[in-house]
């Protein structure tokens, strides 16, 4: 078994309105940096999660985002998986 | 006639819910706790508003979880009637009892002020006690509920009249500036196909006494009671 450190990044799925993404573009223009275009707010979720190999941590994180992680209606989940150590 | 009302951690409309069932209809009621796997026997479940789990990861995402939530599917599967206001509709949805999903008010800011509502379906379990076409106003107090759900879905809800409350007009019409959260298409309060299981972000528990304001959301608490007369 390795122990693997695992991000998920949740964000809202694109077209969907993002109002909190919205709001924090139109601070940070009001802040001078007019230049930022579209801006989405999302969650990391990071835990460790010993496996067998790197496919097998990344397929039982996805099946998390699948059921809890994420909402499949209003979601999309990116998983990056990293070794920490050999055990 | 015996009716439960959920109460998960961070629930806080579960005492108005179990007083709307108990005083204002008449009918047994009961707590019923979210770690137990026990429905006590009860003839309808109530899922109550508040913040379950203090809306971590996603309004109702823990508590769709819950053990109990076990047994509310079970119960629902078998066609028993089961209502779940405001954040009881999110557990519904997280739970996947009710298609969509409900997400932070277009305005980014809680509202909490009385609304209008266009009762699409008087002829469900929910809400045979009242008129189609009548117009309630009924409070609504949530930061989460923009109702979602893509164009295919949204059409096929309204073509199988699973649209049950739109946010309306006092005069009864369904606009844009009578649209509290951004809800697509205005809806408030939708059914699943089978017609059992009812979710809707006003909360007709605090609209059941004259001295609440209103007594207009006691008619969907008679009209379950009506369709538990009838099964």
């Amino acid at each position: 078994m390795t122990d693997f450190q695992v991000e998920v990044r949740v964000t809202p799925r694109r077209g969907i309105l993002d109002p909190q993404g919205s709001a924090v573009r139109g601070a940070l223009r009001s802040l001078g940096f007019g230049e930022v275009g579209e801006v989405h707010v999302g969650r990391l979720i990071v835990f460790s999660l010993p496996a067998g190999d790197e496919g097998e941590a990344r397929e039982r994180a996805e099946a998390m985002c699948r059921q809890l992680l994420a909402n499949p209606v209003t979601e999309d989940f990116d998983v990056r998986v990293e070794a920490l150590s050999a055990a | 006639m015996k009716i439960g009302v959920v109460t998960f951690p961070g629930s806080n409309c579960d005492y108005d819910c179990y007083r709307a069932v108990k005083d204002a209809l008449g009918a047994d009621a009961v707590f019923l706790w979210h770690r137990d796997h026990d429905l006590q026997g009860v003839d309808a479940v109530f899922l109550p508003g508040g913040f379950s789990y203090g809306d971590y990861l996603r309004a109702g995402a823990i508590a769709a979880l819950s053990p109990i939530m076990r047994e509310v599917k079970q119960f629902a599967a078998a066609g028993g009637p089961v209502a779940g206001i405001c954040n009881g509709f999110q557990i519904l949805c997280e739970a996947g009892l009710l298609p969509g999903a409900l997400v932070r008010n277009r305005s980014l800011k809680f509202r909490s002020r009385p609304v209008h509502l266009l009762v699409e379906r008087a002829d469900t379990a929910f809400t045979s006690e009242y008129e189609p076409g009548q117009v309630l106003e009924i409070p609504i107090a949530h930061g989460e509920g923009c109702y979602f759900a893509d164009p295919e879905l949204l059409d096929a809800l309204e073509a199988e009249g699973q649209v049950v409350f739109r946010y309306c007009t006092p005069e009864g019409l369904v606009a844009p500036a009578a649209n509290p959260n951004g809800s697509a298409r205005n809806v408030a309060g939708i059914i699943n196909a089978e017609g059992n299981v009812l979710g809707m972000m006003p909360h007709p528990e605090r609209s059941v006494d004259p001295l609440l304001g209103s007594t207009d959301g006691l008619g969907l608490f008679r009209s379950v009671a009506a369709h538990l007369a009838r099964v």
